[in-house]
């Protein structure tokens, strides 16, 4: 058996710091989306309170916090980011484990949102786009979720596969935008 | 153009990916016979006014839509989830 050394998507790539913006890796954990059986959604939030702190979110929203997070992450399913999933979930929805399937980096400082009104169509400035708001939306033509993790904080994701052109596009945007403010 | 999705709101059309009409949700049964499969697979309006399609949206939540918009104004009048239609069909 060869002897594999696991390597985060973003590895060699970041953390990075230009002006007073700061792009950097996220280290999820466990990230697995769950899917309510149908007519399940209340028991299931139920069970994710009482396992892991948090109820289930609702559309467009995140609830916990950094280490144990859930996103809405689309049509009928969210995303647990953090802890293995607690069996009692089973029972309520489908899991599917989605470890190592994404890159998850974080966006912080002044001119955050400004960074990402270059790359998606969205309006995530503070009074439209609040802390705990989430959004699956286009961000250079990749599928991302970008949820708002903090006043100038952002938890941006893609496919793992994409990971290169995330860093790339998410850098020249922060270089202009710095640019823009010296 | 614009089409609000009912999870996340208006977005912009380069989110969504078009699919066709929304007769697709209503798929005669097996033995309804020749002329109701015919019309289902192949005849099609081509109106000039309100029509209703399925949309994807792809780039958001993954979820199918009904489109109902209007092709002459580009008016985008309603949208719903294809699975609520297809519900209400059953
Ligand atoms: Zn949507």
């Amino acid at each position: 058996m060869a002897d594999l050394t696991a390597k985060t998507p973003c590895a060699g790539l970041l953390p990075l710091s230009i002006g007073t913006l700061t792009l950097t890796e996220v280290d999820p954990g466990h990230m697995t989306a769950v899917a309510p059986l149908k007519g399940q959604t209340s028991a299931l939030s139920e069970a994710l309170k009482t396992a892991h702190g948090m109820a289930l979110p609702a559309p467009n929203r995140a609830t916990g916090k950094d280490g144990a997070r859930t996103i809405w992450f689309g049509h009928a399913h969210s995303l647990l980011i953090g802890p293995a999933p607690d069996p009692s979930l089973a029972q309520y929805a489908a899991l599917t484990d989605q470890s190592d399937a994404w890159a998850v980096v974080r966006l912080e400082g002044p001119g955050a949102a400004d960074v990402l009104a270059r790359l998606t169509p969205l309006d995530l400035r503070a009074p439209q786009f609040k802390r705990g708001h989430t959004a699956r939306t286009d961000l250079m033509h990749m599928m991302a979720s970008i949820t708002r993790t903090g006043p100038q904080a952002f938890q941006i994701m893609v496919f793992r596969s994409m990971a290169h052109t995330l860093v790339h596009d998410l850098k020249t945007a922060i270089e202009a935008v710095t640019a823009r403010a010296g | 153009m614009r089409i609000i999705c009912p999870h996340c709101g208006a977005r912009d059309r380069r989110e969504f990916t078009y699919q066709g009409d929304a007769v697709a949700l209503e798929r005669p049964a097996p033995d309804a016979g020749g002329a109701a499969w015919d019309d289902y697979l192949h005849n099609r309006e081509n109106p000039a006014g309100v029509t209703r399609d399925l949309w994807y949206h792809e780039q958001g939540c993954g979820a199918w839509l009904v489109v109902t918009r209007n092709t002459v104004t580009h008016a985008v009048l309603t949208t719903d989830l294809a699975a609520t239609v297809r519900e209400g069909l059953a």
